[in-house]
């Protein structure tokens, strides 16, 4: 019994690292005002262009520069849709998802691929400190240790996080009050967009050490939900990560045990997914909107 | 105290949005040390003036001096560093974030955030001022009355040597009233500070002004010293006089026979400020009832009431006699009751075409099989863009109209449901002197065809230009209703500034 | 340098064709660096992807078919988003729909076609609006954000195919995981003989004119239209919003549930896991590049086939990956969307901070 509950627990703190970082980036991207439903696409090409540069290259700490990197684009892209022209914050993020997984796949293919093979690397390894829970990859002590506390940090604490939450609330008196609304939601969508690649070579560079089509398969959407879920805060959002990676350790257990061998493990699969909705239903009802919620700022 | 350079000077502004003249040449001048009063109905220009001031805002023509130099104030950073402040009547506050944070926003760097020197401003501000806020606390759990000692802090930490207050008691009661105007005085008197005071409660300004200017359509009408003016000689140089502007009566007499088609009976709405208080009131078939009295004395929750909106905690709501049980928006409008609210662009559809906007609230006329009778909405159309002279095509999407003709489209179809009674509220606010004449026309046309007319205006001459009896509102209550043949300023001033007859 | 965003008071004619024209220009640009990376010629891809399928009978016919399910997603996504309703889980919706005429299709042996097509449509609709009743109630009745929640549920929808097809639906005779081949009577017939392209484009066709009709015509659609532009006037107007929106979310995933219909009973006969291949999220693509416009979304639906058709014989010839298609689609999109904002505004860079 001890082993199970141990072995849940180690499997939930490896699941929820992807999505406690991308949910970190998309706190801090939705603080400011902005939606970033790039989301998915920029994970996806992440995890992708991380594995590629360290297959070329050996080296996995150029991986994830490069994933870091990939985010900054595609974060500056979203940027300028969303904050320059002032587009729709729905449709240009699902444009950009859409953009992003398909120049994924299609470099894959260039790359990799086309001659029938697979894009591998040997992996981080993790680090243990004795015992399967404390046998941990570097991301995930990086997300639980540095990365939420430093988003909470920079949220509540900074200046440039004071001035994110003012521009993302009320950006006319964020701007009566001398801050560049423009500016700050660049700056805030970039470091945002540079978490959420990270969740993204997480899942190359560490957990499965190759790139399959559809690798991210929708980790975005759930971690956009947690955000919603937890309210825009750090300390919520790691609650609804760690929900839904008991819900999807939990199922990965059941199906261990004989008396569910018959039920199909897509079901179980899908069961973290409807988890996220009902914990929306229950909790996301009035949930406190930043004030300028997908509403493009314009000084007429 | 009493230097004898003027600090600032705003010199011949002028500020038109497209046909209406909102500043029409003012000057203005404002002495250190001394509480500045500004007194006119809404729409007068106080606000845009002082938004000009503040840097909010561009005059066309007409510059601003301070200390005799011209100064151009093209943003509010420009006018904090001029020593310049104001707190708008929608505050500038992020009221997520503490009181601290908010005064320590302006000066955030990238990771510094001197919370520790924001406290020490309140603390300052508290001993000096006995403005006290909470610092750690978050804004929007505070009451009004304290976030809007956090927007004077701001503006004191920011520096500031000229304050602008844009109707800072509209939102406070009795006792916050009483401190702020001490915290006023305190600035005044202990820091020289030169206070714009823009109010409508005449008691305050009998409190605190040094001087009083009043503006009326754009213009500066009076500006006088302030001390030793009563109540009652305040609101004189507010509404004007008889003598001074002759208003064209087309009010009537109203007959005593025709049947009540929209009463209140006995209303209260509790509210902290602002409620309603047992108020009865009738209009009949044929009459145009204008509800005056100064903004801010219950005019808004009874046209809310009226609209179906906001619910009575007492009394009822008749239509032609009968009781409306359960009153909504589409009750109302089902009973016969039409609205024209003081918000034009809530009830428009901005991206629609006006052909369809006219009909949007009575589908059901022009519905044939669950089909849109195209025919009869062109029809009905040109008629209502000949009728009220819509400067429009039918295909034209409503939110590039002007204001006046945005408004007519809202009046046609209003009157378009042939309603047996009608609500307007501040039918002409920001309209241009034409369409202006001929919305009233058009009010006064409703009436003669039979309509019941609640007219809810703070303009004075078009109360008095049009309506049969009038109401005076005062503090949630009926002040008294007086026939059209009884109604002089004098005596509507008297009701409005609450004193008894 | 900072940009000003002022309101155009007119547009001339020519104002929307010269900006969809430079949006192309562009994105031949960006994709054409792709493609000369993959070692294709990007002239002679773009020719490929767009002229030839136009050329021959067999590439024009197969673009149709290609259309087909984007005529029912493009519909849905497009009536949805008209009603303010960010309905993002047309892939869900359809996939809903895929199931529920797989069902109906293994249990038609006995009805004759014209019961048992208009039947699997019927079965795939009420499983696509079913599939999108839940963040439709959520949103109508509590206000909960439905893009996250219709998100979600694309990739359910997926997992639960997979796990039918795993289990009680695997196939019978190979063991694959595909299903058994439907009643022969629930199958869709060639419309264009000698083709593919069979009934359920037509139906698409209808259903996207009545949406058009719809819309445009009938009382319903002006409310519909109301509530998605200014849902608070509506309401001040008597207009029930909420009702309409729910009522419109189920439509919209009805749509897309019958596109899942469609491909079952006209392509594949049998459901397969990958018997969508992002039909619903390609959805929004065409209904936002046609402008939320319905019969827009047809013309658009049927060169995003072309697209697709061409990009398989530019990978043929030029040894070029498939996925380019899927890359021009969305750069496309990018760019579109960013010319619509300069065909609405003028855009004025001023030097200062004032």
């Amino acid at each position: 019994m001890i082993d199970v509950i141990v072995d849940l627990v180690a499997a939930t703190l490896r699941i929820g690292t992807p999505l406690l970082l991308a949910a970190l980036g998309e706190i801090i991207t939705e603080r400011s005002g902005v939606l970033n439903l790039g989301i998915e696409g920029i994970m996806y090409s992440s995890a992708f262009s991380g594995i590629a540069a360290a297959s070329y290259t050996g080296s996995l700490w150029v991986g994830l520069f490069v994933a870091v990197g990939t985010g900054l684009v595609a974060g500056l892209i979203l940027a300028f849709l969303t904050v320059t022209l002032g587009v729709n914050q729905h449709v240009a993020g699902l444009g950009l998802t859409l953009f992003l997984i398909s120049v994924s796949n299609t470099v894959n293919r260039i790359l990799f691929t086309s001659d029938g093979g697979q894009v591998r690397v040997d992996p981080w390894k993790s680090i243990g400190f004795g015992g399967p829970i404390f046998d941990q990859y570097l991301f995930t002590y990086g997300a639980l240790f540095v990365g939420a506390p430093l988003v909470w940090w920079i949220v509540w604490r900074s200046g440039f996080g004071l001035r994110v939450r003012a521009v993302g609330e009320n950006p006319e008196a964020a701007d009566v009050a001398g801050i560049p609304v423009a500016r700050t939601r660049y700056q805030a969508i970039l470091l945002g967009s540079a978490f959420m690649s990270l969740a993204g070579a997480f899942i190359t560079l560490a957990y499965v050490g190759q790139f399959t089509i559809n690798i991210i398969n929708g980790r975005g959407w759930v971690a956009l939900a947690l955000v919603i879920f937890g309210r825009w805060n750090v300390g919520r959002c790691m609650l609804g990560a760690a929900i839904f990676s008991l819900v999807n350790a939990g199922q990965l257990q059941l199906r261990l045990v004989p008396a569910f061998a018959d039920v199909p493990f897509e079901l179980l699969l899908a069961l973290p997914f409807l988890a996220v909705i009902v914990g929306l239903a229950v909790s996301g009802r009035n949930v406190p909107y930043p004030g300028s919620y997908l509403k493009p700022y314009r000084r007429l | 105290m009493s230097s004898p350079t003027p600090s600032v000077l705003l010199k011949d502004i002028r500020k038109a949005y497209g046909a209406t003249v909102a500043l029409d040449g003012v000057t203005l001048e404002l002495k250190p040390g001394e509480v500045h009063a500004l007194l006119g109905e809404n729409g007068a220009g106080k606000t845009t003036l002082m938004k000009t001031l503040f840097g909010l805002t561009q005059p066309d023509t007409g510059h601003i001096e301070i200390g005799g130099v011209t100064t151009t104030i093209a943003s509010p950073r420009d006018a904090r560093s001029a020593g310049i402040g104001m707190v708008t009547q929608h505050f500038s506050l992020v009221k997520t974030m503490t009181v601290g944070e908010n005064l320590a926003l302006a000066e955030a760097g990238l990771i510094r955030v001197d919370l520790a020197k924001a406290r020490r401003i309140a603390q300052e501000a508290a001993d000096r001022y006995g403005l006290e806020v909470p610092a750690d606390a978050v804004v929007a759990g505070l009451p009004v009355a304290l976030q809007q000692r956090v927007e004077i802090l701001k503006a004191l930490a920011a520096g500031c040597r000229y304050l602008i207050l844009d109707e800072p008691t509209a939102v406070l009661g009795p006792k916050d009233v009483d401190s702020l105007l001490a915290v006023v005085e305190r600035l005044r008197d202990q820091e020289s500070m030169s206070v714009v005071l823009i109010s409508h409660k005449m008691k305050e300004i009998e409190r605190v002004a040094d001087r009083v200017s009043v503006l009326r359509r754009g213009a500066v009408v009076a500006s006088t010293t302030a001390k030793g003016m009563t109540t009652r000689e305040l609101v004189s140089l507010m509404v004007g006089s008889d003598a001074a502007e002759s208003v064209e009566r087309i009010a009537q007499a109203t007959r005593g026979d025709a049947a009540v088609a929209l009463a209140l009976r006995d209303v209260s709405v509790k509210r902290q400020l602002g409620g309603l208080d047992d108020v009865t009131l009738e209009v009949r078939e044929g009459e145009i009832l204008g509800v005056a009295g100064v903004s801010g004395n219950g005019q808004s929750e009874l046209v809310d009431v009226l609209s179906g909106t906001l619910r009575p905690d007492y009394g009822q709501l008749e239509v032609a006699g009968k009781v409306v049980v359960d009153p909504s928006p589409f009750a109302l409008l089902a009973a016969g009751v039409g609205i024209l609210g003081e918000d034009r662009h809530a009830s428009a559809v901005h991206h629609l075409p006006v052909v369809e906007n006219l009909v949007l609230d009575q589908l059901r006329s022009v519905t044939r099989l669950g089909h849109l009778d195209r025919a009869a909405m062109a029809e009905r159309c040109e008629t209502a863009i000949k009728e009220f002279e819509i400067k429009a095509t039918p295909s034209q999407h409503l939110g590039t109209l002007s204001g006046g003709n945005m408004q007519k489209v809202l009046l046609a179809r209003l009157f378009g449901r042939s309603p047996n009674a009608a609500i307007v509220s501040q039918p002409t606010r920001g309209l241009d002197i034409a369409s202006t004449r001929y919305v009233r026309s058009l009010i006064a046309g409703a009436r003669d065809k039979g309509t019941a007319v609640v007219l809810v205006s703070e303009d004075l001459d078009e109360v008095l230009e049009l309506a049969d009896r009038v109401a005076v509102m005062y503090r949630g209550r009926v002040a008294g209703i007086l026939h059209a043949n009884e109604v002089t300023r004098e005596r509507l001033g008297e009701l409005m500034a609450g004193v008894s007859a | 340098m900072k940009p000003r965003f002022v309101l155009r008071a007119e547009n001339p004619w020519w104002r929307g064709p010269l900006l969809v024209v430079m949006a192309a220009i562009v994105t031949f640009v960006i994709t054409a660096a792709l493609i000369r990376w993959s070692g294709g010629n990007p002239v002679a891809a773009f020719r490929y992807m767009f002229v030839n399928p136009l050329q021959s009978k067999f590439g024009f016919t197969e673009s149709i078919l290609s259309a087909t399910p984007l005529v029912f997603t493009g519909a849905a996504v497009a009536i949805a988003f008209r009603a303010g309703y960010w309905n993002i889980g047309a892939e869900g919706q359809l996939l809903a729909g895929t199931i529920g005429a797989t069902w109906f299709g293994l249990h038609a042996e006995s009805f004759p076609a014209v019961v048992a097509v208009p039947g699997i449509l019927l079965a795939g609709a009420l499983c696509g609006a079913a599939w999108s009743l839940a963040p439709a109630l959520l949103r109508a009745r509590l206000g909960i954000d439905e893009v996250v929640t219709t998100l979600l549920l694309n990739p359910v929808a997926l997992l639960v195919i997979t796990g039918l097809l795993n289990g009680p639906w695997r196939n019978s005779e190979t063991g694959f995981p595909d299903s058994d081949v439907i009643a022969e009577s629930a199958m869709m017939p060639v419309v264009w003989p000698g083709t593919r392209v069979h009934l359920g484009l037509v139906f698409g066709i209808v259903v996207t004119l009545g949406c058009w009709w719809f819309v445009g015509r009938m009382t319903g659609g002006l409310r519909l239209r109301a509530v998605g532009l200014a849902p608070g006037a509506a309401r001040i107007a008597g207009l029930p919003v909420e009702r309409t929106m729910l009522t419109t979310a189920l439509v919209s995933g009805g749509i897309a549930g019958m596109g899942g219909a469609s491909e079952i009973a006209g392509v594949a006969h049998q459901l397969t896991i990958g018997i969508s291949s992002g039909f619903g999220y390609t959805g929004v693509i065409v209904a936002t590049l046609a402008a939320l416009s319905f019969i827009g979304s047809l013309v658009v639906a049927l060169i995003l086939g072309i697209i697709n058709v061409g990009s398989f014989s530019a990978s043929r010839a030029l040894s070029i990956p498939t996925t380019m298609g899927e890359v021009v689609q969305s750069v496309l999109l990018i760019t579109v969307v960013a010319a619509l904002v300069i065909q609405k505004y003028r855009i004025v860079w001023k030097s200062s901070d004032s």
